[in-house]
């Protein structure tokens, strides 16, 4: 249940998750998702599946939609940038491939090992052909989502949620 | 710099073709190039998902296949510098331990399909050691033809994830070029998956 203190827009994701019978999250875990992977792994009817590498999620949504099985992965931005190749594959057998991206190197941030990744992942995802859905208002965050799955799913097709750092927050490491 | 793997005897297209012979009905995955001209000259199903690209993708699909169809065995055979590619990957799969998958690398250390430059396997790297080390349980290395059978059992009969490495010739082989538009290769061995969980 969440607190005053915690964001609601994990609960409106994982709803809408349920909803659409998503039933495996690829995952390498960022901050900001964590409530979220939380929900999934404490659901019976889900797999949370932990990743060495990003792109491994691609064969992965792949494989399970080849299996009738709906699944997506929820990285961090900078992981975006280990799948460029990867992102072919799913589209090249016309398999759904829905990402949530938790961006990083973008709204206020601390650490400039984040910046350039961060800034190329809309750009680098159009390159590649992803349909990319940015959200920087923590309640649109459900519906966006929403949006982008049934795109996906129903077009077999590859979109990325791109949840704004706005909405996460900056890692400040305690600095000034 | 290695010299070429002169003692690796087994002939990669009558070997997948025999071991193919005994897959019951477990669903295949080859990597791009080499196992997937391989498996497409051993005779057309489509029950094969042959790819042209995705290097290290190989054993993530396989992966995903197995889990969500607990009922088929599910069979990975790709080369060895695709594995390289996803090495990673066999700490996923140990993690998630799906019963239904095996892996077979065929390994001729060379990245045939580029002009056979030396690959990461011919002097130091022990792939079954590897995946030993990521927690598979269980691990067969192959070295002649003989062992096919013996092969066959591990890789679709024991309880999985089996990880198995067959050192294989460097052969001249002829290009067999199976369907190479993805839509109609998934669409096709969806619609095998679906038909069959009917019966």
């Amino acid at each position: 249940m969440a607190t005053s203190t915690e964001p609601t827009w994990p609960a409106d994701v994982f709803r809408e998750i349920k909803a659409r019978d998503i039933k495996t999250v690829c995952t390498i875990p960022d901050g900001g998702l964590t409530q979220l992977l939380k929900m999934v792994e404490a659901d019976a009817g889900m797999r949370l599946i932990t990743l060495s590498t990003e792109e491994e999620g691609m064969g992965i949504v792949t494989g399970q939609w080849l299996g009738g099985t709906r699944s997506m992965i929820a990285m961090q931005s900078s992981g975006v940038g280990n799948c460029i190749n990867a992102l072919g594959y799913p589209t090249a057998l016309r398999a759904p491939c829905l990402m949530l991206v938790t961006m990083r190197g973008q709204w206020g941030e601390f650490n400039p090992w984040q910046v350039p990744m961060g800034q190329a992942v809309r750009p680098v995802l159009e390159a590649v052909g992803v349909k990319c859905f940015p959200v920087d208002r923590a309640e649109e965050v459900g519906e966006v989502f929403a949006a982008a799955a049934d795109i996906a799913f129903h077009g077999q097709l590859s979109a990325a949620v791109l949840v704004s750092q706005r909405i996460i927050g900056a890692k400040g490491f305690g600095q000034k | 710099m290695s010299s070429a793997p002169a003692s690796n005897k087994i002939q990669r297209r009558p070997f997948v073709a025999d071991l193919l012979k005994l897959r019951g009905n477990a669903l295949v995955v080859p990597g791009l190039g080499s196992p997937t001209w391989d498996i497409f000259a051993a005779g057309d199903s489509a029950d094969y998902l042959y790819s042209w690209g995705g290097m290290g993708l190989a054993v993530p699909t396989a992966l995903g296949i197995a889990l969500a169809q607990p009922n088929r065995r599910v069979l990975a055979i790709t080369g060895d510098g695709e594995m390289m590619m996803g090495i990673g990957s066999l700490a996923v799969v140990a993690d998630q331990a799906p019963g239904n998958l095996g892996i077979l690398v065929l390994d001729n250390e060379r990245f045939s399909e580029t002009g056979r430059q030396r690959g990461l396997t011919g002097s130091r790297t022990d792939l079954c050691a590897v995946a030993k080390g990521f927690g598979i349980p269980s691990t067969m290395i192959v070295t002649e033809h003989g062992k096919v059978g013996e092969l066959a059992k591990y890789l679709f009969e024991s309880k999985g994830p089996a990880f198995a490495v067959a050192k294989i010739a460097i052969t001249e082989d002829p290009w067999r070029l199976p369907e190479k538009d993805g839509a109609t290769i998934a669409r096709r061995f969806r619609d095998a998956i679906a038909v069959a969980s009917l019966k």
